[in-house]
């Protein structure tokens, strides 16, 4: 029994990290007030830049990350050009970003269709790899996985314990009276955007050169959405987003493996299964509406002038 | 309030502590400050006495670098600077206590304050200065308590704890004791004294004539955008600078008795509602009853359940049909419209998104709340009729405004106000709720509506007003309770209280239980 569940514990981790980098990018940009949904489209855009790096150059998925990074920051530009120094709509500017994206990556990720990367093997933690069943489990994987963790803690870190982060949910909360007390809101928006732009990158990145390493139109299959989802009923907490992540994860291996044990339900059911596990466990979860008022950043998705 | 002020400490040939020249600021259609000359010494408390829309915000908001003047020169300490933003002014040694506030509701009291200083990040070291100064200035703060959980006069202390821990030379305070039971105002004018014994200079922004008369070493008066007047408020009358603030005699309001039969029409029994909303308070066991020809005030400070008192009786939160009751009919499981068709109608504090929708013009927000009066038929818009209704509304009222068809929001607070209560009125109401009718408006108007409201009392109309302004529920009323905490006090004639008692009361002690117990009285109510 065991035996069957290392793998499926063990890919969990792995399908988690997309969501792990995107959500955590939004919940940053979320808490100085910003909503971006253009999530799925900075993912997309993301990993066709990461795809096509890792293919022109000798680095692989350690040129595709970066690039990654870069790509989704400048689409996150955009947004934030539009929507921050122009005051445009930010729903409306998020969900233009997400269908540029889709187009985007459709049309320079037409030359790489069933293109395949050598992709990234996994990190053997020395000592901590050799742990019977927990250590194929955590410390069996690619080095990115490990990225997302280390990330996580850091934005946990950040959000928590230091000023910064205090700022961010200050600006979130009141943009008027932290401007009145003299921050920055819009450069802080930005710089949140922005942050939320190179996760999102970094998330759609490693699905298009790590976790299938190879290239499939509109490969990111909702993810996005599932980031920004996560993102609302995790109440803006880091640690229950990566718990939620988790969840997604989990399910989505779970769902593979009863698909190859030719398990009677259609496949469409099975594959829609993971995003329905967490869209229904999440609300669930955030049914208490006090937790959601209280962390909700009050400035949320309005837009804010001097 | 007849406490006179201190000795001014502070060396009077000494150089000014700010001295501002000529400062002027335009705005598209309003010259907000037109060659403002101030000047302030040390330890020196100064008023600046205006109306609302005299231009005194503007002018503070020069001095902390969150507007740029357009003309002008501020010295400060003897010296010609340019205040670019906030944290400028923070570092000069100018500190502000803004009217509406600039805390963030979910951080706690020590977080907010750290947001605002300057200096390394310390959450336990601060917390520890917080309660040090908030002792020794008589401001009591818990620092990690959440800010949505203050009540607004504690509020009001973390902000002048964060400017104090700033060690400001100048304090600026913009109408600080508009949300402070008279007690509390007390309290903060001993801070305050304290202070400028110290060397702290304080510019203090208000309307209030007998608490600048009773703080203030010195006044500037304004109006329009320029200074009026200066003087010295201990050797004025409050008439004297009335006549500078607004330009002639403070309105009085004439208060008939009323000769008809003061049969109960609106009445409240065991109403309890917790609402939704985490910032919200809970209603606790409300009663109350207003009669013909008589108008019933609510004071209390808002956040102690006024939002959610008003939401229950103008029927936008439901609840059991007997805790309200109109004219002998149980109407507390009607929403607002099956209210308003009984004869109850309402006057919400935001006049802009509650009374009035903002780009709409006056005709169409006629129809919305008169629509059962001729303005619709078989469901079909009558827009000729809303017309005249709102044009009748207009010269009834005398709002000034390019007729109806002009928008919402293009009208002056007063007018504005003017207008939702004709249009309210126009409804020929058996019972009218009324959520602070003057605020926000100026003097002249502000005496029209309490006069409109006690001759529609005197008419036979039952009429419930909630209002921050003791003075006004003193002037308009016939009987006042005291709403706090969510729960409502026994309503007294307005004979037999005084601004002290209902101040004691306000804070949350009802005097029947000799301010130990924390029970309200009802049974009798």
């Amino acid at each position: 029994m065991i035996e069957h569940l290392i793998p499926v514990l063990a890919g969990t981790l792995a399908a988690a990290t997309p969501l792990i980098f995107a959500g955590l990018g939004e919940l940053v940009a979320e808490r100085t007030g910003v909503i971006n949904l253009g999530v799925e489209g900075m993912m997309l855009i993301g990993a066709v830049a990461g795809f096509a790096a890792a293919a022109h150059s000798d680095g692989g998925a350690l040129a595709g990350l970066p690039a990654g990074a870069v790509a989704g920051m400048l689409a996150a530009l955009i947004f934030a050009i539009l929507s921050l120094s122009m005051a445009a709509n930010q729903a409306a500017c998020g969900l233009a970003l997400t269908i540029f994206g889709i187009g985007l990556s459709a049309f320079i990720g037409q030359h790489y269709v069933s293109y395949s990367l050598p992709g990234l093997p996994p990190l053997d933690i020395p000592g901590l790899s050799e742990i019977p069943v927990i250590g194929r489990i955590l410390f069996h994987q690619d080095a990115v996985t490990y990225l997302g963790l280390v990330t996580f803690v850091g934005v946990w870190w950040v959000l928590r314990k230091t000023r910064l982060g205090l700022v961010l949910k200050a600006v979130g909360e009141a943009p008027d009276a932290a401007h009145a007390i003299g921050y920055p809101v819009i450069a802080i928006r930005y710089g949140a955007t922005l942050f939320g732009g190179a996760m999102a990158g970094i998330a759609g990145a490693y699905l298009s050169t790590v976790y299938t390493p190879l290239w499939v139109q509109n490969m990111v299959a909702g993810r996005g959405w599932i980031a920004i989802a996560l993102v609302v009923f995790a109440a803006w907490n880091p640690t229950r987003l990566l718990l939620g992540a988790w969840l997604f994860g989990g399910v989505t291996i779970l769902q593979f493996h009863a698909q190859g044990l030719g398990i009677a339900l259609p496949v469409q059911f099975l594959a829609a299964l993971p995003y329905l596990a967490t869209v229904v466990v999440l609300v669930l979860i955030s049914r208490d509406k006090r937790l959601l008022q209280l962390n909700l950043p009050a400035s949320l998705g309005k837009p804010w002038m001097p | 309030m007849s406490t006179p002020p201190p000795p001014f400490s502070g060396p009077p040939d000494n150089l000014p502590r700010l001295e501002l020249t000529g400062i002027t600021k335009r705005y598209p259609s309003v010259v907000a400050n037109d060659g403002i000359h101030l000047k302030v010494g040390p330890g020196e408390i100064h008023a600046v006495l205006g109306e609302n829309g005299a231009g005194k915000s503007t002018l503070m908001k020069i001095i902390y670098g969150a507007v740029q003047a357009d003309a002008g020169q501020i010295q400060w300490n003897g010296r010609e600077v340019v205040i670019a933003n906030p944290s400028e002014a923070r570092r000069l040694g100018i500190g502000m206590v803004f009217q509406h506030f600039s805390l963030f509701e979910t951080l706690s009291v020590v977080e907010n304050i750290a947001l605002a200083l300057d200096e390394p990040f310390d959450l336990k070291g601060l917390a520890a200065r917080v309660k040090e100064v908030s002792t020794r200035y008589g401001l009591p703060l818990d620092p990690d308590r959440l800010v949505y959980s203050l009540s607004v006069g504690e509020r009001q202390r973390v902000e002048i704890v964060r400017c104090l821990l700033q060690e400001p030379q100048l304090l600026i305070l913009d109408e600080p004791t508009s949300v402070l039971t008279p007690q509390a105002v007390q309290k903060l004018f001993e801070t305050l004294r304290r202070l400028a014994s110290e060397g702290v200079s304080i510019l203090y922004i208000s309307h209030k004539l007998h608490e600048i008369q009773s703080l203030c070493h010195s006044a500037t008066v304004m109006r329009g955008g320029k200074v009026t007047g200066t003087a010295t408020p201990s050797r004025e009358t409050p008439a004297s600078l009335a006549r500078m603030m607004i330009g002639r005699e403070l309105p009085v309001c004439e208060v008939p008795a009323f000769t008809g039969e003061a049969a109960p029409v609106l009445t409240v029994r065991g109403l309890s509602h917790t609402p939704d909303d985490p910032f919200g308070t809970a209603l606790k066991d409300i009663a109350l009853e207003v009669r013909r020809g008589e108008i019933l005030g609510i004071a209390g400070i808002s956040g102690n359940g006024q939002a959610e008192l008003l939401a229950a009786l103008s029927g936008e939160t439901t609840g059991p049909a007997n805790t309200v009751v109109l004219a002998g009919t149980p109407v507390g499981h009607l929403d607002a419209g099956r209210r308003r068709k009984r004869g109850l109608t309402f006057v919400p504090e935001e006049r802009l998104g509650r009374g009035a929708v903002p780009p709409m013009s006056l005709a169409d927000n006629a129809t919305l709340s008169a629509h059962g009066h001729g303005l619709v038929k078989k469901g079909f818009l009558r827009p000729k009729a809303a017309w005249e209704f709102a044009k009748t509304c207009i010269e009834r009222f005398d709002v000034r405004c390019g007729g109806p068809g002009a928008a919402a929001r293009s009208l002056s607070g007063g007018n504005l106000q003017k207008f939702i209560v004709g249009r309210e009125i126009m409804q020929q109401p058996i019972a009218m709720v009324v959520a602070q009718p003057t605020w926000g408006v100026d003097v002249g108007a502000a005496a029209f509506l309490r006069q409109t409201l006690i001759d529609l009392s005197r008419s036979g109309v039952a009429i419930l007003v909630i209002s921050e302004e003791l003075e006004e529920l003193f002037e308009i009323c016939d009987r006042i309770a005291v709403l706090a905490e969510g729960r409502l006090s026994e309503a007294v004639p307005k004979q037999q209280t005084n601004a002290e008692k209902i101040g004691m009361q306000m804070s949350g002690l009802f005097s029947d239980t000799h301010g130990t117990d924390r029970e309200p009285a009802h049974a009798a109510a």
